[in-house]
């Protein structure tokens, strides 16, 4: 027990202190979660809009792909796009690999299944009677899905906070296409994961904490807008 | 109604905001520096020996060293992927191989310690100052828990030349034989928590002394054999065949290391008053 204590003590104390090893590795989360979860969503509601709204060809073949793909494996992610960014790979000349844009590759492909899915999903989901109505006021095309598209947002929200939760916590993408460089591409789960075990105890705990601070945020904003929207 | 839904968007906008600020500050600030990736041995990163030697280095050069730390093997491949420019590692026989192959040139050695065989207090299988053929032996007689690194590395491969030359099977799928596939401190903490006996290089185990006030629960047991010298040295990839690697940076990292300046760095890296690793940097 005395063990944990400790641990925790000092991990407050490094909080507090600011700056080291423990906020570089804090920052490089937040800054590569960040480029990954707006690449996810930018690539990932129109995708997910159109295999929700629209009619074509293969589309039910879409949707159940971007099902299976919600439980892609991190390491799985991790190995393809290693393949295709090491040197020797046919993204090699980019030199993406060990870096924080390697990072991001891997995370926004681990996202996106989700970002589609969900937001196919909201899309489904809308009350049909919702199209009709619009459509007998005379609505164009256009206007048709932007006003499905805004009655989703919230659930396109929800989607968001889904595969932020997701980038943020996963480790495997990290460790094998950022190495765990210290200062550089270490991040909160690559830290705990490689260096709590070497005998670092309060950082890894410090980063627990911060890492449930980010999570407990993330999702008091989400129900603040639950609330707000009447949900 | 309306006025409710424009509030998430609001809230993106900020975030986006927020975003974009925290990215520029790093993005600027790793622009301009030249940087030198490395991959080496988990020792030389474990220890702490390059987060002493990198801010030198970058003093006296201003080129950044980035390392990755993984086992011996893993680092070859890197290199072999030319997805680093140099290594720093310690399997003579895989870097001569390397270098023979041409993926590597200028091998330079670097610096020395030796690999010990460390166990519990205790010392279950009475291996104290017994050699390394015999304390092997002795492991396997008392099936004692024996830890191995099992990663390829530098310290599995000399590990796998122990038993070899004590003539003894690999004990592989033995149930006291444990194979951790990772790096040496969390091998030493497997080994700790298991009350078994692992090989380890004298640098890493005076780190976990030093982590251990002094007052480690794995002593070492077995030492002083000549077949447990540990050499490390460095190697530049062959821009021949990796026309990306930053060679000019390299061939900065090896000249500025094989020289008496950061020799002397290294011979006075110190823990707990113990010297880590001795600089052998042929001039």
């Amino acid at each position: 027990m005395d063990f944990i204590l400790q641990g925790l003590i000092e991990a407050i104390k490094l909080l507090a202190a600011g700056g080291g090893e423990t906020y570089s590795a804090i920052f490089t989360t937040l800054k590569v979660s960040t480029i990954s979860i707006i690449a996810s969503l930018i690539l990932g509601i129109p995708l997910g809009f159109l295999l929700g709204y629209a009619e074509f060809p293969g589309r039910r073949f879409c949707r159940t792909l971007a099902d299976t793909l919600l439980a892609l494996p991190t390491v799985v992610v991790g190995l393809l796009v290693y393949a295709f960014i090491s040197r020797r790979g046919p993204f090699g000349d980019l030199g993406l690999l060990f870096t924080l844009p390697g990072i991001a590759i891997g995370q926004t492909i681990l996202a996106l299944p989700i970002v589609i899915s969900l937001t196919a999903s909201a899309i489904e989901g809308l009350d049909q009677r919702l199209r009709l109505t619009l459509l007998t006021l005379g609505a164009s095309g256009r206007q048709l899905a932007l006003t499905s598209l805004r009655e989703g947002l919230f659930a396109v929200l929800i989607a968001s906070v889904t595969a932020y939760g997701r980038i943020i916590s996963e480790v495997g993408v990290s460790m094998m296409l950022g190495g765990n460089i210290k200062w550089y591409t270490r991040t909160i789960t690559t830290a705990m994961a490689l260096e709590t075990n070497k005998g670092e105890f309060a950082m890894g705990l410090a980063l627990g904490i911060v890492l449930l601070i980010i999570a407990f945020t993330v999702n008091a904003i989400l129900s603040i807008l639950k609330m707000r929207a009447g949900i | 109604m309306e006025r409710k839904r424009m509030k998430p968007w609001k809230i993106l906008a900020l975030t986006a905001i927020l975003a974009t600020q925290l990215l520029l500050p790093g993005a600027s600030a790793s622009a301009g520096e030249p940087v030198l990736r490395m991959a080496t041995t988990t020792s030389t990163d474990n220890t702490g020996l390059l987060d002493y030697l990198a801010p030198l280095f970058q003093k006296d050069t201003g080129i950044k060293l980035q390392w990755v730390a993984v086992g011996t093997g893993k680092a070859l491949a890197l290199g072999r992927n030319c997805d680093v420019s140099i290594l720093f590692v310690h399997a003579p026989a895989a870097e001569k191989k390397f270098v023979k192959e041409g993926y590597g040139i200028t091998r330079r050695k670097v610096m020395y310690n030796d690999f010990v065989i460390i166990g519990p207090k205790n010392d279950p299988a009475r291996l104290k100052g017994l050699s390394i053929p015999t304390a092997l032996k002795a492991v396997t007689g008392k099936n004692a828990v024996f830890v191995s690194r099992g990663d390829d590395s530098g310290t599995h491969k000399k590990e796998l030349s122990l038993w070899k030359a004590a003539s003894l099977q690999l004990p592989d799928k033995k149930k006291w034989y444990i194979q951790t596939g990772q790096g040496m401190l969390t091998t030493i903490k497997v080994a700790e928590e298991r009350s078994g006996y692992t090989l380890v290089d004298r640098g890493t185990y005076i780190k976990y002394e030093s982590q251990n006030q002094g007052n480690p629960r794995l002593v070492i047991l077995v030492e002083g054999d000549k077949s447990l010298m540990n050499q490390y040295s460095i190697i530049a990839i062959n821009p021949e065949s990796c026309d990306k690697a930053a060679y000019n940076r390299t061939l900065g990292f090896i000249g500025w290391i094989t020289a008496p300046k950061a020799q002397k760095h290294i011979a006075d890296f110190r823990l707990l008053g113990k010297q880590l690793f001795i600089p052998n940097a042929e001039q």
